[in-house]
């Protein structure tokens, strides 16, 4: 029997190489400071998805919502093997929180129709919340297993996943479909393919190709433009190389619940941590020592 | 996300400098495959094709430094295991990294497209075997056996190639060139392996062979003795024979290093095998176009190999504080360290233009065979072309093997050296990198044979023309003028010391071949430098350090040449002593 999945990825700002100018006065993180990366984690649930579809048979289907540069991770997904990408771009979704976010990722996947499983890493970088893909399963009203790290069992309308739980792990059985938050422990992600990037690094959304006939053409009339953008993307269509581009009313979204008024997550205060002290402490591998260690872990709230 | 493509200043440097746009509209021949509405993956331009080697490239240096590097140390540890029936069993790690390998589709580097490969020239195919290289030594011999399937492409007919070629590309096939014999090494005329046909025609194989790489793998191109009368190498055909039961193998030898590489012995009980080309012409042309292409691979191992060596060293001198300096900062730890770095430079340079000579040479060939030029002219154009790249590459060739191969044990055991006693040590992988090192001046032709191969090229007029064609670069700046100069000077050396030898016949000429191909190989690579540093501050200051140290080297190497001392030859038991009886 068949999968068809769905990965909700994302682009995010590479915060494993900070610079100093990665953080902005406000404490927000300047975007444009950072290189923008493909969201570890979420490789990882792309990479579940395509054994599922490897092993079952299927489709994979990535999505993501962003600004038109996020197109860039959605071109990756199709080198890594996806079968169709999108990308839900509006300008009303600005400052999205995670509600917001989970809010119109889920009317995305109403919209795309029937998916047996959904796959999202097990939280972005940049945010670092995990509150995306469990969202988007209470507002879909369907299961959801977060720290998936290994399938054990696919048949029928029935998975058996193994989650991990920090000291531990669970198998936990559920009925399709569901929604899986995926661990970088869970597989090796497959390199982007050779072939596939050289077919798909020539496919472009709407936006993106509006963008460049804009620049490719600075004197044309307006018309022009949209004569050129038309006949680009009708040559991207055919060729199978158009990323499809959906706004909030695409996915019949509810604008209040978009953007900045469907967002009540308000930063509070943002602190910056600057380790001063260097070096390090030597403890006696004793029981008094190890003893001694974690009564002071205790005391400064390191641990309890 | 670390990537060993993009991470190495110098290849990406290569990459920029070397004319690719030249190779790429040559290899795409000028892009009459292409179409805009399609967009299927052959280039529009070659901008578009520079562009899809940058990204598959990028790819390698992915696959290489996140997938097989991490992997490096337990596939060094685990090795691989012969089993009862005459199988081998691939270690688990090696498996896993020609899984990846296969997934990000560069099983078929530089074959055709219809057959699924991505039809990358040879220059970019060496890029790739030099970053695998860096990760893991020993999964280049599985990644650079691809010449295996070029020469299938290149010499076997239609039927062959479509049944065998797009399973290559998808990485479900390994295969294994079938050369080396216990009494066949070096000399592969003397090969014995017995190729015969049954009352069918079916052609069959008996026989052995010894020191097979990736012997175990699934296509097994072997060269044997088709003409029972006959005794040297026309008398051998080439042959693909798929792995059965009726070839086993019988030892897996236990070697020093690039343990993830299974070295079989091969037992051939009457294998039914298919003819590829002509028979009578095995050796000569097949098995040497094979190990051509095999040898500026083993250039690139090379290179990898020390690639990774030197950045354990670098760091590690950095790092390392004794007599509370970092001992980078010793004059003696200096000297080594910079040595090694401009050593590295050096092969590269050289092998990299080596591969792009055969590109130029190969694809000028491929024309000539498919698609000939109607034009008289032009006609007479190529054919003198194809043999002016021929005696260039049939010098350059073994020149980069020699060279990089050397080069990479040196600078494995001076990485030894900056980490002192740490180096000795597991601990570290430079160990790993002297061990996995010290093969590549042995196989595919030891460097005695490819100085042998070299020196022809030298005495025989090859190395002058080249070096001409490189003083037509113009160098409009002082600095690089007076080392050109230099360089001059280098030139006149050599050819002083050629006329000498070949006064002196052929064994001469072979005791002294080291001298003359280390002192033109070091005049040669000048220019390359020079060239470069036109384009590059840093450049500028390697072209200067190599020169002046590399001048004095030829002097001395010259002097020698010029003594006409034969010594080793003519007073060989005197000097060598009497050979132990035990």
């Amino acid at each position: 029997m068949a999968y068809d999945s769905i990965v909700c990825v994302k682009q995010v700002p590479d915060t494993a190489n900070i610079t100093g100018d990665a953080m902005k006065d406000d404490g927000t993180v300047n975007r444009s400071a950072l290189p923008a990366i493909f969201n570890p984690d979420d490789l990882h649930a792309l990479e579940a998805a395509l054994q599922v579809r490897d092993r079952f048979g299927g489709t994979v289907t990535a999505i993501t919502m962003g600004p038109l540069s996020a197109c860039e991770v959605l071109r990756d997904c199709l080198y890594r093997g996806a079968d169709r990408v999108i990308l839900v771009n509006d300008r009303r979704a600005a400052a999205s929180d995670t509600l917001a976010t989970g809010y119109i990722l889920a009317q995305a996947v109403r919209k795309i129709g029937n998916c047996d499983l959904i796959w999202a890493g097990r939280q972005a970088i940049d945010g670092d919340t995990a509150q995306v893909g469990p969202q988007m399963a209470e507002k879909l009203g369907i299961p959801q297993v977060t720290y998936f790290e290994a399938l054990v069992d696919l048949s029928g309308r029935t998975i058996r996943v193994r989650r991990n739980v920090g000291n531990g792990y669970e198998v936990l059985e559920a009925r399709l479909p569901i929604l899986l938050t995926v661990l970088d422990s869970a597989n090796e992600t497959r390199p982007a393919a050779a072939k596939r990037v050289m077919r798909f690094k020539h496919a472009r959304s709407a936006g993106e190709i509006t963008n460049e006939v804009a620049a490719n053409m600075p004197a044309a009339s307006s018309a022009e433009k949209e004569a050129e953008a038309a006949r680009l993307l009708e040559k991207l269509r055919a060729a199978g190389l158009r990323i499809e581009q959906w706004s909030l009313d695409d996915v019949a979204a509810d604008l209040r619940r978009c953007g900045m008024s469907g967002s009540p997550t308000k930063v509070h205060r943002v602190q910056s941590i600057v380790l001063t002290k260097e070096g390090y402490t030597e403890i006696p591998p004793s029981e008094e020592g190890v003893g001694r260690m974690i009564h002071e872990l205790v005391v400064d709230h390191t641990l309890g | 996300m670390a990537n060993f493509f993009t991470d190495n200043e110098d290849i990406r440097f290569l990459f920029g400098h070397l004319d690719l746009a030249e190779i790429a509209t040559v290899q795409e021949d000028h892009f009459v495959h292409a179409d805009a509405n399609a967009l299927d993956g052959a280039p529009l331009d070659a901008g578009d094709a520079l562009d899809n080697y940058r990204r598959i490239l990028s790819i390698v240096g992915d696959v290489a430094a996140n997938h097989v590097a991490p992997r490096a140390d337990a596939v060094d540890e685990e090795g691989n295991t012969l089993n009862p029936d005459g199988t081998v069993t691939l270690g688990e790690k090696v498996r896993q990294n020609l899984k990846v390998l296969a997934q990000a589709e560069l099983m078929g580097f530089t074959l055709p497209r219809k057959y699924g490969g991505l039809n990358c020239p040879n220059v970019i195919y060496t890029m790739a075997n030099e970053i695998i290289s860096r990760a893991d030594a020993s999964l280049m011999n599985l990644f650079g056996l691809q010449g295996i399937a070029e020469t299938i492409n290149a010499f076997a007919d239609e039927q062959i190639k479509n049944q065998y070629l797009p399973d290559f590309a998808r990485g479900l096939l390994t295969g294994a060139m079938v050369l080396t014999e216990p009494d066949a090494g070096s000399d592969l005329q003397a090969v014995s392996l017995r190729a015969w046909q049954d009352s069918d025609g079916q052609w069959r194989l008996t026989g052995v062979k010894r020191f097979i790489t990736n012997g175990c793998g699934e296509i097994l191109l072997t060269l044997a003795r088709s003409e029972p009368q006959s005794r040297d190498g026309r008398g051998l055909s080439l042959f693909l024979a798929e792995r059965s039961a009726r070839i086993r193998v019988r030892h897996l030898e236990e070697k020093l290093g690039i343990h993830g590489s299974p070295t079989c012995e091969l037992v051939y009980d009457d294998a039914p095998a298919k003819l590829i080309g002509e028979r009578q012409r095995g050796l000569v042309p097949y098995v040497m176009s094979l190990m051509n292409g095999a040898r500026v691979g083993i250039a690139a191992q090379s290179l990898g190999i020390a690639e990774a060596a030197f950045r354990v060293a670098r760091r590690y001198a950095q790092t390392r504080k004794q007599f509370g300096v970092a001992i980078e900062k010793l004059p003696a730890v200096a000297e080594m360290v910079t040595d090694m770095k401009i050593a590295i430079e050096a092969a590269r340079a050289l092998t990299y233009e080596t591969s792009r000579v055969c590109d130029l040479e190969n694809n000028n060939l491929r024309i000539l065979e498919t698609n000939p030029p109607s034009d008289a002219e032009e006609l007479k154009r190529r054919k003198g072309d194809a043999r002016v790249w021929k005696r260039l590459a049939g010098m350059l060739t073994p020149m980069s093997k020699y060279y990089a191969s050397e080069m990479c044990v040196k600078v494995a055991s001076d990485a030894i050296q900056v980490l002192g006693g740490s180096g000795y040590m597991k601990d570290y992988p430079a160990e790993r990198h002297l061990r996995d090192a010290r093969i590549t001046t042995i196989y595919e032709g030891t460097s005695q044979l490819q100085i042998v191969a070299a020196v022809r090229g030298v005495c025989s007029g090859a190395f002058e023309k080249a070096v001409d064609a490189y003083e037509q670069f113009q160098v409009n700046d002082e600095p690089l003028s007076a080392l050109r100069q230099k360089l001059t000077e280098g030139k006149q050396l050599v050819l002083k010391a050629v006329q000498f030898v070949k006064d002196r016949g052929p064994d001469y000429m072979d005791l002294h071949g080291r001298r003359l191909v280390d002192s033109a190989i070091a005049v040669m690579v000048g220019h390359l430098f020079v060239k470069q540093a036109t384009a590059s501050q840093r450049k500028r200051a390697v072209a200067r350090r190599f020169i002046e140290t590399q001048l004095s080297a030829v002097r001395r190497d010259v002097d020698l040449v010029l003594s006409g001392d034969r010594s080793p030859l003519d007073d060989y038991v005197t000097l060598a002593g009497a050979a132990p009886t035990a």
